[in-house]
């Protein structure tokens, strides 16, 4: 018996579903607060875009020289829809199959996906808060402007928090729903 | 026996000489005072008060209950602190035909209303000296129109609106001849005239334009309101003056009992303007209005003006005689009660409506004034409130029924009941009250809540400054049957009337910054790549482009001694509160101060050879103080080419040789 539970099958809709939100809510979102901003700023950042004060945030990072943020200048907003679009049709793939192995598979496809957006959201946030204009009229020694991935960090006169958005607790969610799929498959399968 | 009631007799003498001491402020300020007017750190003002000028000419914004300073609205006056009235953008709409009049006497406002209730859109305020009209917006607090008013002179009685601001009016103060002719002042009985001017306001735009004008005889009109509710129809001017003096008014416009309150009906004026029984007379009057998307004003000269003579409009105009020159001419929220203040009287006649109109159904004449039919006192009289104070000057109402009047010379705020005309409670005011205000008091709906007296005399309420004071405002609850004082707050140039509505009627729809893709300036530079200098004979005009924290172009050479240098200054911020400002050295004019999306235009003539650096005067970030530049100016003749920019290549260039 190799086939998939009803919780499995379940469990890929769901899935499915999930990512879909992508296209309705922005994964994460970075609010910063100054005592100059009373009302904080936010960006948001999308499977495709980002949004938000970007304008006023390009302004003020000019001072410590980090670069101006640009929707252009983003690969991971043509590739990452269709990657994730694509992962989503391998789903419908897997619930057609209807094999343990592919839900097994398909999880393992996620964990990659998942871990290097992460790692690929990092390396941008170390970029941008490192690489900085050598000119810039403010300069701290020892100081980096790394936005927290995830959480709060101070720098400067500004506070940041970094946390996932509605997108990004169905990616989160979607996660959790296919590590507890495997592993109420395996105990499945092992005891019969 | 009698000893002990001797005895008692002693003690209440004793007792009353305690209580006779003169009122001062400790003993009309009670305990709670300061709770009630203590706006908290980041928490904001319920109320709006907008005040008059008076002699500084501008609107003044104040928070109520705090009574702190939100704001000074250049209108009237130059303003060199924002460059009101110097910008080229500007300078037009203090434009007249006298020229450019620098200054004027602001005594009056009025918020617009729909159905008698305040709508906010806009603040209209008089311009008493040279006679106008300004519109004021109240989503940017900007001056946006300002209208002359031909045949008239001491433009007092104005801005007061129908109840849809269907019209805006004015009325002359300083009688004079139509048409600017040229008489005798003592033929002021023949040739001089008062004008009761309706200027006609667009639904939706706001735009002011004068429908008509009543010729009246040469008297003075004080102040005036429009009807509401049934006398909806109807508008009411006070007068002084009927005596017809021209000289010595002090005593020579004393003399009679009575002047008259001139009662306007305003629909039947309409009609017969509309039925062509008017006159075009030729009347000079200029009309500026500012345009937000090309932030620029258009000023246009009106050639004439329709006057409606009263003789050839019966049953338009009747006259209700009123004691003691009178100042203050107000109506009540239901719009049945007319209150006249004899600003030399002991009493306070109120008048009804109902009445009037049977009087005039019933042609209950006294006689007529100029043709103009005088009803019988008594006939619209609905009653006097006796012995109220001594000179009573203008009356505002709560929604309960009670009226407030305020009174010079007896120092005082009274409040009476409407119906019974009995005074409720006084109030002592430091010193010598002139308008008084109460939220929407002289609307359909008061706000009630809170009384704020505009008083003309200051003496030693603040610490001295010297000769010259700030004047008072004094702030009481009128919550309570009784009046309590709870604050005195210091207004500058000179109050007159002011108007005041719930900060949540419009504090949300405040601009924070002008869109600059709105921005249709025909000198903008939209963006840094688009600064330039452009010559046209010894015309120069720079785009200029201000953002934090650099001007582009901030070095500019190539330009002469006698040139007309126009510094075009774009605001690329689109942010909340990131004004930029621009000076220049040994500039004959003011500064700039430019809103994020905002340009504007700073002309400057050098007279001299030299290196001028300008710069950023709004304190805008940690690197203002870098936010400068320099224009070399050449003798005339001299062989220096145009140049302008930021360098930013040859400071590239030079980084790179470095390494």
């Amino acid at each position: 018996m190799n086939k998939l539970s009803a919780f499995g099958k379940g469990s890929i809709i769901l899935v499915i579903i999930f990512l879909a939100s992508l296209w309705i809510f922005p994964m994460w979102q970075i609010d910063l607060r100054a005592p100059q901003y009373p009302g904080g700023l936010s960006m948001k950042i999308w499977i495709n875009d980002i949004t938000g004060d970007v304008d006023i945030i390009n302004g003020l990072n000019h001072y410590i020289g980090m670069k101006t943020i640009h929707k252009a200048d983003f690969r991971e907003f043509v590739y990452l829809p269709v990657a994730i679009l694509s992962f989503m049709g391998l789903g419908v793939v897997v619930l057609l199959l209807n094999r343990r192995i592919g839900y097994y598979l398909w999880t393992a496809v996620f964990l990659v996906l998942g871990l290097f957006s992460f790692y690929d959201f990092y390396k941008w946030e170390y970029d941008y808060g490192h690489n900085l204009n050598p000119d810039a009229p403010i300069k701290v020694p020892g100081m980096a402007y790394q936005p927290p991935l995830l959480g709060y960090k101070k720098m400067l006169n500004f506070e940041a928090l970094s946390q996932p958005h509605v997108g990004g607790w169905c990616f989160i969610l979607a996660g959790v729903l296919l590590l507890a799929g495997c592993y109420y498959e395996r105990r499945k399968s092992t005891r019969l | 026996m009698k000893r002990l009631s001797f005895l008692m007799i002693c003690c209440a003498v004793l007792g009353s000489m305690q209580s006779c001491k003169m009122k001062n402020t400790e003993s009309a300020v009670s305990g709670d005072a300061a709770s009630k007017v203590y706006v908290a750190p980041g928490k904001y003002d319920e109320f709006y008060n907008f005040v008059s000028g008076g002699f500084n000419g501008q609107v003044t914004v104040y928070g109520l209950p705090s009574g702190r300073l939100l704001k000074m609205i250049p209108v009237f006056s130059l303003n060199p602190e924002n460059g009101y009235g110097y910008s080229e953008e500007t300078k037009d709409m203090l434009k007249t035909t006298a020229g450019y009049v620098p200054w004027d006497d602001q005594h009056h406002l009025e918020l617009s209303q729909t159905n008698g209730e305040h709508d906010g859109r806009w603040l209209f305020a008089n311009a008493n000296n040279t006679p106008r009209i300004a519109r004021i917006d109240l989503s940017t607090f900007k001056t946006m129109e300002i209208l002359e008013i031909p045949n008239s002179a001491g433009n007092h009685s104005s801005p007061f609106i129908t109840e849809n601001t269907e019209y805006v009016v004015a009325g002359t103060r300083f009688a004079v001849p139509m048409g600017n002719e040229d008489v005798p002042i003592n033929s002021f009985k023949q040739n001089f005239k008062s004008t009761a001017t309706f200027v006609r306001v667009d639904k939706t735009t706001g735009n002011m334009d004068i429908a008509f004008q009543i010729m009246l005889p040469g008297m003075n009109l004080d102040l005036s309101h429009a009807g509401k509710g049934p006398s909806h129809d109807w508008f009411f001017f006070s007068t002084y003056n009927t005596e017809q003096a021209n000289t010595l008014l002090e005593v020579n416009a004393s003399q009679k009992d009575k002047d008259f309150i001139v009662a306007v009906n305003w629909k039947k004026a309409e009609e017969y303007a509309n039925a062509g029984k008017g006159k075009r007379l030729p009347a000079g009057y200029v009309h500026n209005t500012f345009d937000e998307h090309t932030q620029n004003t258009t000023s246009t000269l009106q050639k004439d003006v329709l006057v409606l003579d009263p003789k050839d409009c019966p049953d338009m105009l009747y006259m209700i005689p009123c004691p003691k020159s009178p100042h203050g001419c107000d109506i009540d929220p239901t719009g049945e009660y007319i209150v006249g203040s004899g600003k030399l009287a002991a009493l306070i006649p109120v008048f009804s409506f109902t009445k009037l109109q049977a009087a005039i159904q019933n042609k209950k004449f006294e006689g007529v004034y100029y043709g103009i039919p005088v009803v019988k006192y008594e006939e619209a009289l609905y009653g006097e409130v006796k012995k109220p104070g001594l000179g009573p000057l203008h009356t505002e109402f709560d929604a309960e029924g009670n009226a407030y009047t305020s009174f010079f010379i007896s120092s005082e705020v009274v409040k009476w009941n409407i119906k019974d005309l009995k005074v409720i409670d006084r109030s002592p005011t430091f010193y010598s009250v002139g308008h008084l205000m109460v939220p929407g008091g002289d609307t359909k709906k008061p706000y009630g809540k809170y009384l704020v007296a505009y008083n003309k005399i200051t003496k030693d309420r603040f610490l001295p400054t010297g000769p010259e004071l700030a004047q008072s405002a004094q702030l009481y609850s009128i919550e309570g049957e009784k009046l309590k004082l709870l604050l005195d707050f210091p207004t500058f140039g000179e109050p007159h009337y002011a108007q005041a509505l719930p900060a949540q009627k419009i504090k949300d729809k405040s601009t924070k910054f002008y869109d600059i893709m709105q921005n249709k300036h025909p000198f903008i530079a939209l963006g840094e790549k688009n600064a330039k200098v452009i010559r046209q004979g010894n015309r120069v005009d720079i785009y200029m482009t201000a953002i934090r924290s650099h001007l582009t172009p901030d070095n500019i050479e190539g330009v002469f001694v006698g040139d007309e240098i126009y510094f075009h200054v774009t605001n690329l911020e689109q942010d909340w509160d990131v004004p930029h400002g621009f000076a220049i050295k040994n500039n004959a004019n003011a500064e700039l101060l430019i809103m994020p999306g905002e340009t504007s235009t700073l002309k400057f003539i050098p007279d001299k050879q030299g290196i001028y650096p300008f710069y950023c005067t709004d304190f805008c970030s940690a690197l203002h103080q870098e936010m400068q530049g320099y224009l070399r100016v050449s003798a005339k003749g001299s062989n220096v080419p145009l140049k302008y920019g930021t360098n930013a290549t040859d400071t590239a260039a030079v980084l790179t040789a470095q390494k």
